[in-house]
C-alpha cells in the first residue's frame, strides 16, 4: 500500500492554504461601489496612459442624450460590476477546469471498463484516485450554483432582475425566448442532478472495484461493474453536453454553438489524460507503480496526442463555419475575444496544438517520461487558458488581468487535487488486482517500444 | 564461392520470429525472411535498421502543405480572385480560414501517396515486377527463412532442424 508522505501533504495544504488566502483577499479587496471602480479606472489609466477601449462609442449611438459625465458614470458601473465578478469568475474557472478533469478521468475510467481494455488496467487505482476529486470539487460546484441561482454573484447575465419582465428596462427578448430551458429553478435542479449523478456512480465504481479485488466470484462484480459503467457513460454523454450549456455557454446567453458540448468535452479530455500520464509518472518514479512500464506511458501520450489534434479540430469547426457564415449573432462571440484576449487566444491554438504536435508526434518522444511532462505541462496550461477565456469574455469583459485571484485560485485547486488524490490512492491496493484483464496489461508492450527504466522485464 | 542458400520453412509467425532469435544467436546471417503478413518485432530480431519512412512522410506531408498554400494562393487570389462570402479576395492570409480544409487534405494525401509509393520503391516493387520470393507458398501460409551457405550445410539443417521448421532446402540461387 502506498503511503501519503508527510512532505506531499504538507506541500498540499500549503497551497490550499496560500490559494484560500489568496482567493480570500481578492475577495475582500473587489470594489464595493462605483468610486471604487473609478478609483481603480483612473489607476489603470495612469499606469497605461491611455483610455479603455470602449469608453464613448459604443454609448454615443444610442445614447445621445445624456451628458458625458452619465456616461461615465454608466461605463464606472459597467467597471464596476466586471470587477466584482472578477475574484468569483478566477475561482469559477478554477473550479470548472479541475472538476471537469475529475469527471473526464472518470469517464474515460468508465470507457476504459466499458471497452474491456487490456492495457490500462494498472492504472485504474490511479484514474480511481484523480476521479476522487470529484467530490470537493462537486461541493464547490453546489456553492457557486447556490450563490448564482441567490444571486449572492453576478457570473450569469440572464439571472439579473427583470431579464424575463417585458416591463423592465432590463429586458431581453431573446434571452426570454430561451426562458423555457434558461430559467433559474430548471438551471439548478439540473445542476444538481449532474453532481449527483457524477457521484453516485464514482462511489458506486471505487467501492466495487475495491470489492473486485478479493470478490473471486467468477467476475460477478466485473461484471456488475460493467453495467454500472455503461450506464453512467449514457448518462454521461448527456449530461456533459447539459453541463457545458448551463455551465459555460450560458455565460453568455444570446450566443450559440451546436458543437459546444463536443469542445467542452475535448478540452477536458485532453486534460484529463494529461492528469493521469502526471499522476502516473509521479508515482512510478517514486516506485509505487513497479507494473507500469514504458509502453503505458506511451498510450497515454498518443491519447494526448490525438485529442489535442480532436481539440483543435472542434474548434477550428466552430471557429471556421462562424467566421465565414459572418452572422453578428454568432460572430460577437468571437469579436469579444479577439479584440480583448488576443495574446491568450492566439497563444492557447499554439500550446494546444502547435507544441503537441511537433513534439509528440515521434513515436520514441511519447514513451520518455520527461518528454510527456514538459510537453502536458504545456497542453494543461493552454487548455486551463482555453477554460479562462471560455468564462472571462462574458463575466469580466475587458477588466481581465492574470494576477492574484486567478493564481490564488489555481494554487488552491492544486493543493487540493494532490491531497485529494494521494490521499485516496492510499486507500486502496495500488493495483486491481480482481481484474481479469490484469495479465494482459501488466505485459502490456507495444512492438515499437524499447523499455527502459522500469522495474519489470516484459 | 557457392551460391548455396538454405531454405527453411515454418508455419507460425511466432515460430518463426523465435527461430530468427535463435539463429541470430548462433552468429549466422540471414539473407531475408520472407512472410506471408508483416509480423511485428521481426526487423529488430534480424537486426535490420530502424525504418525512415515517418522522416519521408514528415517531409512530404510539409511538401503537401506547400503545395496547398501555393495552389490556393495562384487558383483564388491571384489568377482569377473569387469574392464568396464577402470575404476580402486579395490577400492569402485573410482568406486562410477557407484554405485550412484543402491546406489540411493536401497534407495528408501527398504524405499518404508519396509515403506508399516510396515503399514500394524501396520494396522493390513496381508494375510488372518478377516477383522475388522463392516460394509461391510465402503468400500463403508458410514463413520462408533464407540463409546463405558457407560450407556449414550440415550444421545449419540441424540447427534450424531444432527451431522448428517443417521443411528445409539447400537450393543453388541465381
Amino acid at each position: 500500500m502506498y503511503q501519503f508522505s508527510g512532505k506531499l501533504k504538507t506541500f498540499s495544504i500549503a497551497l490550499m492554504i496560500i490559494g484560500a488566502l489568496g482567493v480570500g483577499y481578492s475577495f475582500l479587496t473587489a470594489p464595493k461601489t462605483v468610486e471604487d471602480a473609478k478609483e481603480i479606472m483612473a489607476s489603470q489609466d495612469d499606469g497605461h496612459g491611455a483610455t479603455t477601449a470602449h469608453d464613448t462609442p459604443v454609448l454615443d449611438t444610442h445614447n445621445n442624450a445624456k451628458t458625458s459625465e452619465h456616461l461615465g458614470d454608466e461605463h464606472a458601473e459597467h467597471v464596476l460590476h466586471a470587477l466584482k465578478n472578477k475574484p468569483w469568475a478566477a475561482t469559477y474557472v478554477a473550479l470548472f477546469f479541475f472538476l471537469g478533469i475529475s469527471l473526464l478521468v472518470l469517464a474515460f475510467y468508465a470507457s476504459q471498463r466499458v471497452a474491456q481494455a487490456g492495457w490500462s488496467v494498472v492504472l485504474f487505482r490511479v484514474m480511481e484516485a484523480i476521479s476522487a476529486n470529484i467530490v470537493p470539487a462537486s461541493i464547490l460546484m453546489f456553492v457557486v450554483v447556490m450563490t448564482s441561482a441567490g444571486h449572492l454573484n453576478h457570473l450569469f447575465t440572464w439571472m439579473g432582475e427583470g431579464v424575463f419582465d417585458p416591463a423592465s428596462d432590463n429586458y431581453d427578448a431573446i434571452v426570454d425566448g430561451k426562458k423555457w430551458w434558461l430559467n433559474v429553478p430548471g438551471w439548478t435542479i439540473r445542476s444538481v442532478v449532474y453532481l449527483l449523478g457524477w457521484n453516485a456512480y464514482r462511489f458506486i465504481i471505487r467501492k466495487n472495484s475495491i470489492k473486485e479485488d478479493t470478490a473471486n466470484d467468477g467476475n460477478k462484480t466485473y461484471k456488475k461493474n460493467f453495467h454500472a459503467s455503461v450506464i453512467f457513460l449514457v448518462f454521461f454523454m448527456v449530461t456533459e453536453s447539459m453541463m457545458s450549456w448551463d455551465w459555460i455557454m450560458g455565460l453568455d446567453p444570446h450566443w450559440f454553438s451546436t458543437l459546444f458540448g463536443w469542445y467542452v468535452l475535448a478540452t477536458l479530455l485532453v486534460s484529463a489524460l494529461t492528469v493521469i500520464a502526471f499522476v502516473t509518472i509521479y508515482l512510478r518514479s517514486k516506485g509505487h507503480l513497479p507494473f507500469v512500464n514504458d509502453s503505458h506511458i506511451h498510450d497515454l501520450a498518443k491519447f494526448m496526442f490525438g485529442f489535442s489534434v480532436f481539440w483543435t479540430y472542434l474548434w477550428f469547426a466552430q471557429f471556421m463555419l462562424i467566421w465565414y457564415a459572418d452572422m453578428s449573432e454568432e460572430t460577437v462571440y468571437f469579436i469579444a475575444r479577439f479584440n480583448d484576449y488576443k495574446l491568450p487566444f492566439l497563444s492557447m491554438l499554439v500550446m494546444n496544438f502547435v507544441f503537441p504536435i511537433l513534439l509528440l508526434i515521434n513515436s520514441d518522444f511519447k514513451s520518455k517520461p520527461w518528454f510527456v511532462v514538459i510537453g502536458g505541462l504545456v497542453i494543461l496550461a493552454g487548455h486551463y487558458l482555453d477554460v479562462f477565456i471560455m468564462i472571462m469574455p462574458a463575466t469580466v469583459g475587458d477588466q481581465w488581468f492574470f494576477g492574484i485571484p486567478e493564481i490564488s485560485a489555481l494554487a488552491f485547486f492544486i493543493g487540493l487535487f494532490i491531497f485529494v488524490t494521494f490521499r485516496a490512492f492510499a486507500k486502496a491496493p495500488p493495483l486491481a488486482t480482481g481484474n481479469p484483464f490484469l495479465e494482459e496489461s501488466t505485459h502490456f508492450h507495444y512492438y515499437n517500444i524499447e523499455h527502459e527504466g522500469e522495474e519489470n522485464q516484459h | 564461392m557457392s551460391n548455396k542458400v538454405i531454405h527453411a520453412f515454418y508455419n507460425d509467425d511466432e515460430v518463426v520470429l523465435d527461430a530468427v532469435k535463435k539463429v541470430k544467436a548462433a552468429n549466422h546471417h540471414i539473407e531475408e525472411v520472407f512472410c506471408p503478413f508483416p509480423v511485428h518485432g521481426l526487423d529488430k530480431a534480424m537486426g535490420l535498421a530502424p525504418t525512415r519512412i515517418a522522416i519521408t512522410a514528415f517531409m512530404y506531408g510539409v511538401l503537401g502543405l506547400g503545395v496547398a498554400i501555393w495552389m490556393t494562393n495562384y487558383m483564388m487570389i491571384q489568377d482569377w480572385p473569387q469574392d464568396i462570402g464577402g470575404k476580402p479576395n486579395f490577400s492569402w492570409w485573410l482568406n486562410m480560414p477557407a484554405f485550412v480544409p484543402i491546406l489540411f487534405e493536401l497534407t495528408v494525401f501527398f504524405a499518404a501517396h508519396l509515403m506508399v509509393i516510396t515503399f514500394y520503391m524501396r520494396s522493390r516493387i513496381w508494375p510488372f515486377k518478377e516477383a522475388e520470393n522463392p516460394d509461391p507458398r510465402t503468400t500463403d501460409d508458410h514463413f520462408l527463412m533464407e540463409i546463405p551457405v558457407h560450407d556449414n550445410e550440415e550444421e545449419l539443417t540441424s540447427l534450424l532442424k531444432e527451431t522448428g521448421a517443417v521443411e528445409i532446402n539447400v537450393v543453388e540461387k541465381h
